[in-house]
């Protein structure tokens, strides 16, 4: 039904969104490369090229770097446990025909839209606070020595935090999946005398498959980067020091350009893995 | 597909999903009533849930001492500014890889989605130094392109999820009445697309205006957003949970009731369009 002139129309009209997202793309990441073979530190004014991959090995054989990689895994490893397995259950409660429905999904969904450094401050704060925290009352209240949450468990408070920011998000997608199952296969499948866990298992898990690929793939783009939390209640010490926070320690702390320009590149390594197949999956169900 | 249940069995269930709806919405019930409290009741041990002398104070100190105005003005303008911007870039791409289809939209699209992949810090150096010389640091401009840019992927493939699902024979219908394109875009199209544009809008001011990788490194006193202000409070000295939640609730009171109304678009948005 297209004529050659809106063809070239249509191309003009993507033309302004191609070229801004690629030079988006890809003047920042040639730079970033180009930093990270240089030995560039402006405080001590020094900026001498090329040094190959020394920066790379540096990076990679310090020991920052073995804890940074080992403290996000745990971090994103262990939101995403919280997150998904939280998201199912409350996802399958809020499909029930409970009463005031509506709301409780209202309350459930609330912390996704509290922006990250609000949830930080608070939870830093009003709750895990060791002297007027309301976890401190809590513990006291039952007669036990309030925890200092941020520096005895730091990183559990740090997943404790941003799963509570990321739980809505997964019971969001996963109710919608759940909402789309056909009642009749659940209902055919009680009357072949499936017990509630066999059809869990066997008739809901199957339909959510897709649903829980894409919250732990999307997460875990999203939270390879989490930042704001841990910039507001840690500040990357007590072993809460991510892989992107060691980046943006090297770059903007110790103005270590071109170390932390080839730790940039490792994490844009890193997340392309995973983006990798996300996009697979998100590009499959373009063509269906 | 919520079924008929038995009556005891409703009743259980409904009493454990409030309480877990409460317990998760519980921080930000804490945070609303702590900023309703004068200081000094807001720590008292034991923890004082309603019976506390409710005062506005709080919000008027707030903005007394912090400027909060500059800062939710910086806010807004950031995030309807990049709404704005992104829009008029992406409907017109959305609306021609939708209508007129060529054989690598496809490949397109899906690149687009690929720049939303990479982790910012992969690319704060440069973004940090050209920054610096440009004198774009610290601006609201610089910053509100950044924004528009990190979220365009997102804006163009909700615009365009949504712009697929307006039927195309409609279209063909309008042209055998004699329609010409400008007739086609303005009483056709547009009237179906708004609902989709305007969930796009919603899902990108609550995007924008919680950004916090950016916004905390891009900015200093000048374009600082509400998230930057918020981080300020971080470690604050003496009396100042009652302030603190009340600056809190005034940061997140807008984006919280635009959530609640962009639920179902919301998960479109975030899985591009992989969940419906």
């Amino acid at each position: 039904m297209a004529t050659q002139h809106s063809r070239t129309a249509a191309r003009g009209m993507i033309a302004p969104a191609v070229f801004l997202l690629l030079v988006w793309m890809l003047t920042p990441l040639c730079l970033t490369l180009y930093f990270s073979i240089l030995d560039y530190r402006p405080q001590s004014g020094t900026f001498d090229c090329c040094e190959g991959l020394d920066n790379y090995v540096r990076f990679v054989s310090s020991n920052a770097f073995h804890q940074s990689v080992l403290t996000t895994l745990i971090m994103v490893g262990g939101i995403l446990v919280i997150t998904v397995g939280g998201g199912i259950l409350l996802a399958l409660l809020l499909d029930q025909a409970i009463w005031g429905r509506d709301i409780v999904r209202i309350l459930v969904i609330a912390p996704f839209f509290v922006m990250p450094t609000v949830s930080a401050v608070i939870w830093k704060n009003m709750l895990m606070n060791p002297v007027n925290g309301l976890l401190a009352h809590l513990w006291r209240f039952f007669g036990l020595e309030p925890i200092d949450w941020l520096s005895q468990l730091p990183l559990f408070s740090i997943i404790v935090i941003v799963a509570w920011q990321w739980l809505p998000f997964a019971t969001l997608i996963l109710l919608t999946a759940i909402q789309s199952l056909n009642s009749e296969q659940v209902e055919a499948a009680e009357m072949d005398g499936a017990g509630p866990l066999d059809r869990f298992r066997f008739v809901i898990l199957p339909h959510l498959a897709r649903a829980i690929t894409v919250v732990i793939l999307i997460q875990t783009i999203f939270l390879l980067s989490v930042f704001a939390e841990i910039f507001v209640t840690t500040g990357g010490a007590f072993g809460t020091r991510t892989l992107t926070y060691l980046v943006y320690q090297r770059v903007i702390d110790s103005q270590n350009i071109g170390l932390g320009s080839a730790g940039g590149i490792l994490a844009v390594v890193l997340a392309n893995i995973i983006a990798f197949v996300l996009m697979r999956i998100v590009g499959k169900n373009l063509d269906a | 597909m919520a079924r008929a249940i038995s009556t005891p069995r409703k009743v259980t269930l409904t009493a454990v999903a409030w309480i877990i709806g409460l317990l998760i919405f519980f921080p930000i019930l804490w945070t609303i009533l702590t900023s309703f409290k004068p200081e000094a009741q807001a720590i008292a041990d034991p923890p004082m849930f309603l019976s506390f002398d409710w005062t506005l104070e709080n919000y008027a100190v707030v903005q007394e001492r912090s400027d909060y105005l500059r800062y939710l003005m910086n806010s807004v303008f950031l995030s309807i500014g990049s709404t704005v911007l992104g829009l008029l870039i992406a409907v017109p791409a959305a609306w021609s890889m939708a209508f007129v289809p060529a054989r690598r939209t496809k490949d397109v699209l899906m690149w687009m989605l690929s720049t939303k992949m990479m982790p910012p810090v992969g690319v704060l150096v440069p973004i940090y130094l050209i920054f610096r010389d440009t004198g774009l640091l610290d601006s609201r401009v610089g910053l509100t392109v950044v924004l528009m840019l990190i979220n365009l992927p997102i804006i163009i493939w909700m615009l365009y999820t949504y712009f697929r699902e307006i039927p195309g024979e409609i279209l063909e219908a309008a042209r055998m009445d004699g329609a010409g394109l400008k007739e086609e875009i303005l009483y056709v199209l547009t009237p179906m697309a708004v609902p989709g544009i305007a969930s796009t809008i919603l899902l990108n001011i609550i995007l924008a205006w919680n950004e916090a990788f950016w916004t905390l490194n891009l900015t200093a006193a000048n374009a600082a957003p509400l998230t930057a202000f918020i981080a300020s409070y971080s470690s604050p000295e003496g009396l100042f949970y009652a302030k603190l939640s009340a600056a809190s609730i005034m940061a997140i009171a807008p984006i919280l009731i635009m959530g609640w109304f962009s639920q179902k678009q919301l998960v479109r948005g975030l899985t591009f369009g992989a969940v419906k």
